[in-house]
């Protein structure tokens, strides 16, 4: 049992406890070595798809994981209500499933519908946006000891979409802040952090200057520290963290925080790192749904091209594995990228190298059965 | 032909010193004992000092304010100094204290401050003293040049940024309310007239810097009317502007791209909340909060201070503050009030001293205290 490690990724992502009732890290009691197939969805994309399909097809063939891929598409439709929605077909499959891949998806900025995470958002409540953010080794940045981890709420916030125009020339856009969601972020923040062998949870916030949406937040997480007492709880402002980090990243360990900070702070942090192109990511939601993405772009100047760098997907599915408690082929799957990063013998573009993805991916397979 | 004279060279004086204790010189009857008159507004006499509010404010700016008079004086700056302490989380809370506040930086057209500190408790008053005076003096424009400094390396070097902040409106508007228990709104407000206010000083700013390119940083994917609006309020002014171009850059990207490659950008103009974080980003990229200086102007006042705003309440009385940024802003205020020669001895003095690297502060890797560093700056 690989536990009892610090680096992020090779830890659980959720850990069964099943003495805790109300647990919202719940976990997928899947067997690795059943004959039951599990069911995953990679959600279809414009752009990037082509190559993300060919990644995933060949690293589920090498690795021989009991996965079976399901593809959906989640563009947009407009239902019987006249809502905007995403296709029943695709929440039927999640909800049997609860596992799921994301690829990119993109908002154009005068869609005329809602932005297309948000309705995935809203549609299975995925309240928690995980983005573990570790140097890695052979992808060199200035900074090269960051291991944190940031927990955004991603349900409400700044994000809830309600905006007026009050006056031609005077727009108004509402930030909610709900006692009932912080507390939620607050909890999953903790059990994470008391699954995942963290040290201290840091909530960051802006209570100085909006009083009360923050200092609701804040009430909340220290409400809720009251209930993890090994876990060292910390509270820092949005502009003192930004200062910190960019001055010494060591310092901070998991950090909880509302929707608006929380997309920030974790580009910033990813950025760190290297940028989205080698970071994962996964959105928890309500009823044990789960799903895992990577966070860039589209990128349509490279699209179909076989030049994209598929690091933060198959991350992603890294996390994803441990979450569904495939401990195993997860652990050969990391080990394999990073010891083909490190060895900078096939890169992509993007890091450094001139290799096209699929020469990239080939080698991380090969790697792998040469493990086996 | 004598008067003639004295009244051109006056109202000439009086349109190159900026500030609100010369309004309309022409009005004014300009005799040849305008110096024997005993001026309750500084008269025009260039050898007179200039008054200039100063509020230490909390945390450790009652000891940055004495370094700067300490430097003032062993340079022999003609400036004199009104303090008024005010505070909110001190007793010395009250609302004639900010009204005094407020007359005076309106008599004087130029203040220096420290941070004034927000409680967190809340108080039943959701708009901190800060805000209030920056609504009230119509401080619209926070602007915070951060540049690298000789003699200390950091993670980017040689880096030469310029940040404009809207300052009054945005997510910073105070008003929140409970709708329904446990469920907590916050409004943020963008008008397009603001926002057109703010691009347009960008863009001057930038002329007159002589800077290429102004990059609008927003989030108008998820806000669309919100910073829609912002967005386009700058892409109309930059039109005025054809010889500067214009980008715009989502936030998220844009702290990614700071740690990244910050040399992209040049000036960098934004909405209030947007621009907290990335003035204390770009801080950190440099240095930190002890060496970047920032001012706010409105249309008839410039208030100076430090880029990133923190009391540094834990280093009260220990003396290991950096008072560079507080140095430095001084010396932009000298600039501002067109005493050059001051202003660029204050600044020469202050890189000298960090580029020796002997006498440096805590946060920049000495051991040194501030009133060392002010010492030898005196030197």
């Amino acid at each position: 049992v690989d536990s009892q490690v610090t680096c992020p990724w090779r830890s659980n992502l959720v850990r069964p406890r099943k003495h805790i009732k109300n647990c919202y890290a719940t976990y997928s009691p899947f067997q690795a070595t059943s004959s039951v197939e599990i069911i995953m969805f990679l959600f279809n994309l414009q752009e990037l798809a082509g190559e993300m399909v060919l990644m995933f097809s060949l690293f589920s063939v090498s690795t021989k994981a009991p996965i079976q891929w399901e593809e959906r598409s989640v563009t947009a439709i407009k239902g019987p209500s006249g809502r905007w929605m995403i296709p029943p077909e695709a929440k039927e499959s999640m909800d049997k499933s609860k596992i799921g891949l994301k690829g990119p998806l993109k908002t154009p900025i005068a869609a005329g519908h809602p932005s297309m995470n948000l309705l995935l958002r809203k549609t299975f409540d995925l309240y928690a946006n995980v983005r573990p953010c570790a140097s890695i080794e052979g992808y060199k940045t200035p900074y090269d000891d960051v291991n944190l981890v940031t927990i955004r709420e991603n349900t409400e916030g700044e994000y809830s979409g309600i905006e007026h125009v009050i006056v031609n020339g005077v727009v108004q856009s509402i930030k909610l802040i709900t006692e009932k969601a912080s507390k939620r972020i607050a909890e999953y923040a903790f059990e994470y952090a008391r699954n995942n062998q963290r040290i201290s949870v840091t909530a960051v916030h802006k209570a100085n200057i909006m009083r009360m949406s923050d200092g609701l937040f804040l009430r909340k997480c220290r409400e809720v520290a009251e209930n993890y007492k090994d876990i060292k709880f910390t509270e820092m402002y949005l502009d003192t963290v930004c200062l910190n980090m960019v001055q010494d990243p060591t310092q901070f360990d998991v950090l909880v925080m509302p929707n608006l900070y929380g997309d920030i702070l974790s580009d910033l942090c990813a950025g760190l790192i290297g940028g989205l192109g080698v970071t994962p990511s996964g959105n928890i939601g309500a009823n044990g749904v789960a799903i895992f993405e990577s966070v860039h772009g589209t990128a349509p100047d490279i699209a179909g091209k076989d030049l994209a760098n598929p690091t933060a997907l198959l991350l992603s599915a890294v996390m994803m594995l441990r979450h569904m408690g495939l401990h195993g082929y997860a652990k050969k799957i990391e080990m394999a990228c990073f010891d083909t990063i490190r060895d900078k013998k096939v890169l992509t573009k993007d890091l450094g190298g001139n290799s096209k993805c699929s020469e990239f991916t080939n080698e991380i397979c090969r790697r792998v059965q040469d493990m086996d | 032909m004598a008067v003639a004279s004295l009244r051109r060279s006056v109202l000439s004086l009086n349109r190159t010193l900026r500030g609100s204790w010369c309004q309309a010189p022409d009005l004014r009857p300009v005799c040849v004992s305008a110096c024997q008159r005993t001026p309750e507004r500084s008269s025009v006499h260039a050898r007179n000092t200039f008054k200039v509010t100063m509020v230490p404010g909390d945390g450790v700016g009652p000891e940055l304010m004495r370094a700067v008079r300490e430097v003032f004086k062993a340079a022999d700056v003609p400036v004199e100094f009104e303090e008024i302490h005010i505070s909110e989380v001190h007793n010395m809370a009250s609302e004639e204290k900010l009204d005094q506040l407020f007359t005076s930086v309106r008599n004087n057209g130029v203040a220096i401050k420290g941070k004034i500190n927000n409680p967190m408790a809340y108080k039943g008053d959701l708009a901190s003293y800060e805000m209030k005076l920056r609504r009230k003096l119509d401080l619209f424009a926070n602007v915070v040049h951060v540049t690298s400094l000789p003699g200390y390396s950091t993670r980017h070097n040689s880096l030469d940024l310029v940040i404009i902040r809207e300052q009054t409106e945005g997510e910073y508007s105070s008003l929140e309310h409970e709708s329904v228990k446990g469920v907590i709104e916050s409004l943020k407000i963008i008008t397009r007239e603001k926002s057109h206010r703010i691009a347009k000083f960008a863009f001057d700013y930038a002329t007159k810097k002589g800077r290429s390119k102004v990059t609008a940083v927003h989030k108008a994917n998820i806000m669309k009317l919100g910073d829609g609006l912002f967005l386009q309020s700058c892409a109309e002014v930059a039109k005025l502007y054809p010889k500067i171009k214009f980008e715009n850059i989502i936030i998220d990207n844009c702290c990614m791209q700071l740690v990244r490659n910050p040399y992209q950008f040049d000036v960098l103009v934004m909405p209030n909340l947007y621009g907290n974080i990335i003035d204390n980003l770009a801080a950190g990229l440099v240095g930190g909060a002890g060496v970047v200086p920032g001012e706010s102007y409105s249309d008839e006042y410039a208030v100076f201070e430090t880029g990133a705003r923190h009391p540094f309440a834990q280093a009260v009385g220990r003396n290991i503050a950096n008072p560079t940024a507080m140095l430095l802003s001084a010396a932009n205020m000298l600039r501002h009030l067109n005493l050059d020669y001051h202003s660029n001895m204050v600044s020469e003095a202050v890189k000298r001293v960090i580029k020796q690297g002997k006498v440096r502060t805590k946060d920049l890797g000495g051991y040194c205290t501030t009133e060392d560093f002010t010492f030898s700056m005196g030197k």
